[in-house]
């Protein structure tokens, strides 16, 4: 008896993520292993170094985000992986890497927090800590898959979303999906889009590193490659100077905000799940959204319109489609494992236009579907 | 016994090798037999000696929601977990305990299958590393839930090639012991009937 189809194959979502990364052209890994993400930095051990990429394992995640960024200057596509505790750490760098709009992927499998918290059990508490976990004025892009297929294809994604706009991007996962198994086709390399980095076309008297062309990018050059110039945590001129000038600070933090924010249409992943002519919509991404869709067919079974909508890219928030979601339904629900922290975003979007509410568990189990339609119920017949 | 989603928990203690025995199961549905599967885990930060759980689904359709609702089988290597997770078992849900470690089965109106599997491999076999391979020849032999051609090229997909007759003779004991007891309800059936 022989396999089906030879590319099929049982992944771990973490397994997905190290498989993705590398289609993508990752060769570089730098990292401090943690629960529930430490298959990544054994993944990227394990194959890095067959594809003549690198994996480091530094004293700990501050070091793990500076070794990433100076992988990326040196022109390779790096990553790294961690939880809660480590994404914690590597805030500080974070910020360095966005203001410098440095290509790099973070990933974070979410576990029960704060601090040490729940090492073993999932949680989506990291939400607003992706997006303002490092301080000062700045915009990210963070994606949430829920499945073990859509971590893949969403890894590559990342990686190209971080080079296409020069920023740093987070890929959130939660336990359940980093350690879930299940069946994932994995494309040919040809079958893979592959986005670099643009590169200077003058020569190197003439670049100004921080000089950005019509959609708000600059090119990169890679250090050693003759191009000299500086990166500095301070606000920097288009040299990469520090500089006091009001206008050009201004324009910086303006820039680093509007390249993300001006693309949105281009970042934002969503789907839909039974949505058409659905009365009540249900908002949620990660594990929380196989729950959801759980909670919808239970739903249509029992005669009632509800819907999916499920975020993939959850930073930048596609306010737009949640807002002509809004328009559509009467009430919107919104399932996390956290005490309510994207449904902020939605009610931000929603304006006012319909009903929100909020869904929260925070003891380190999956909510189910059936939990779900319970509380879907019970804003039915509140109405 | 094959509905559109069977929900299977294999349940112990870290260490009993209970999530290889999960990927194994769902490797040799979805993979070798075509099903749709998902596999999950849960488990405490000690690396051995902790609860451990691993469960699998599989199903004819996509699988929304990946972890087990309501078990249809229960895999119990410990006493503690068989008392934590009995209640997750289906009424019409079967229970496969090792009853080597598992002194005290509880009493609920489900088809109970007590096994000294512990006892068993360390008689026959001189191991009880193998307890997970021989779960699950008893789990596909009662069940038919997976093929035993499938089961077998999944083990040896799965498990290093030095101790691959072991886990080999492990898989055939599991299902010998279905066996066994299969033979043994249908004797007693006739005995029965014998007496009407």
């Amino acid at each position: 008896m022989s396999k089906l189809k030879g590319d099929i194959e049982l992944l771990q979502g973490n397994e997905a993520c190290v498989r993705g990364a590398l289609l993508a052209g990752v060769r570089f890994f730098a990292g401090y292993p943690i629960t529930p993400s430490s298959e990544i930095a054994e993944g990227m051990a394990r194959l890095l170094p067959r594809l003549g990429g690198k994996f480091l394992q530094m004293e700990d995640e501050i070091a793990s985000m500076a070794a990433v960024i100076g992988a990326s200057i040196a022109g390779l596509k790096s990553i790294t992986a961690t939880s809660g505790p480590g994404f914690t750490l590597k805030q500080e760098n974070l910020g360095f890497a966005i203001l410098n709009e440095i290509p790099c992927v973070i990933v974070d499998a979410q576990r029960g927090g704060p601090s040490t918290g729940l090492p073993t059990a999932p949680a989506q508490g990291d939400m607003m800590q992706a997006r303002w976990g490092t301080h000062g004025d700045h915009s990210i892009i963070a994606l949430a898959p829920s499945t073990v297929n859509e971590v893949l294809f969403l890894t590559i994604r990342a990686v190209n979303l971080s080079e296409k706009y020069r920023t740093p991007v987070i890929l959130l996962l939660d336990e359940v999906i980093a350690h879930m198994r299940e069946k994932v086709r994995l494309p040919l390399p040809e079958e893979v889009e592959i986005i670099n980095r643009k590169k200077p076309t003058v020569s190197p008297e003439e670049y100004l590193p921080f000089k950005p062309e019509q959609d708000g990018v600059p090119p990169m050059a890679n250090f050693g490659e003759g191009y000299r110039y500086h990166f500095t945590g301070l606000i920097h001129n288009q040299k990469g100077l520090p500089t006091t000038d009001p206008q050009e600070i201004d324009s910086l933090i303006r820039r680093i905000n509007d390249k993300i924010q001006a693309n949105i249409k281009d970042i934002t992943f969503l789907e839909n799940y039974s949505l058409d002519e659905a009365r009540i919509a249900l908002v949620a991404y990660g594990s929380v959204a196989r729950a959801a869709e759980g909670a919808v067919k239970l739903a249509r079974e029992k005669g009632l319109k509800v819907g999916l909508l499920k975020l993939l890219t959850v930073w930048p928030f596609p306010s737009e489609e949640v807002n002509r979601l809004a328009q559509q339904v009467d009430l919107i629900v919104v399932p996390e494992m956290n005490l309510g922290q994207m449904v902020l975003a939605v009610e931000r979007a929603v304006g006012g236009k319909c009903k929100v509410v909020s869904y929260s568990r925070v003891d380190g189990e999956l909510i189910t579907p059936l939990e779900i339609l319970e509380k879907v119920e019970e804003e039915i017949i509140k109405k | 016994m094959m509905k559109d989603r069977v929900e299977i928990c294999l349940s112990g203690a870290g260490g009993q090798g209970l999530i290889l025995a999960g990927i194994i199961l769902a490797e040799a549905a979805g993979i070798y037999e075509g099903k749709e599967v998902v596999q999950t885990q849960s488990y405490g930060p000690e690396a051995r000696g902790g609860a451990s759980k691993s469960e699998v689904i599989i199903s004819s359709e996509p699988i929304a929601y990946p972890k087990v609702i309501k078990a249809d089988i229960l895999l119990a290597l410990t006493q503690t977990a068989c008392d934590k997770y009995i209640k997750n078992l289906s009424r019409d849900g079967l229970l496969i305990v090792d009853s080597s470690l598992v002194p005290k089965i509880p009493v609920v109106p489900v088809q109970i299958y007590p096994f000294p599997i512990t006892k068993i491999a360390q008689e026959r076999l001189g191991t009880k590393l193998v307890i997970n391979i021989i779960s699950l020849g008893i789990i596909a032999g009662l069940t038919g839930v997976v093929s035993r051609e499938a089961l077998k090229e999944a083990v040896y997909h799965r498990v290093p090639s030095r101790v691959k007759e072991i886990n080999d003779q492990a898989l055939s004991l599991g299902f010998d012991l279905a066996q066994e007891l299969k033979l043994r309800e249908r004797m007693s059936q006739i005995n029965t009937n014998k007496l009407k």
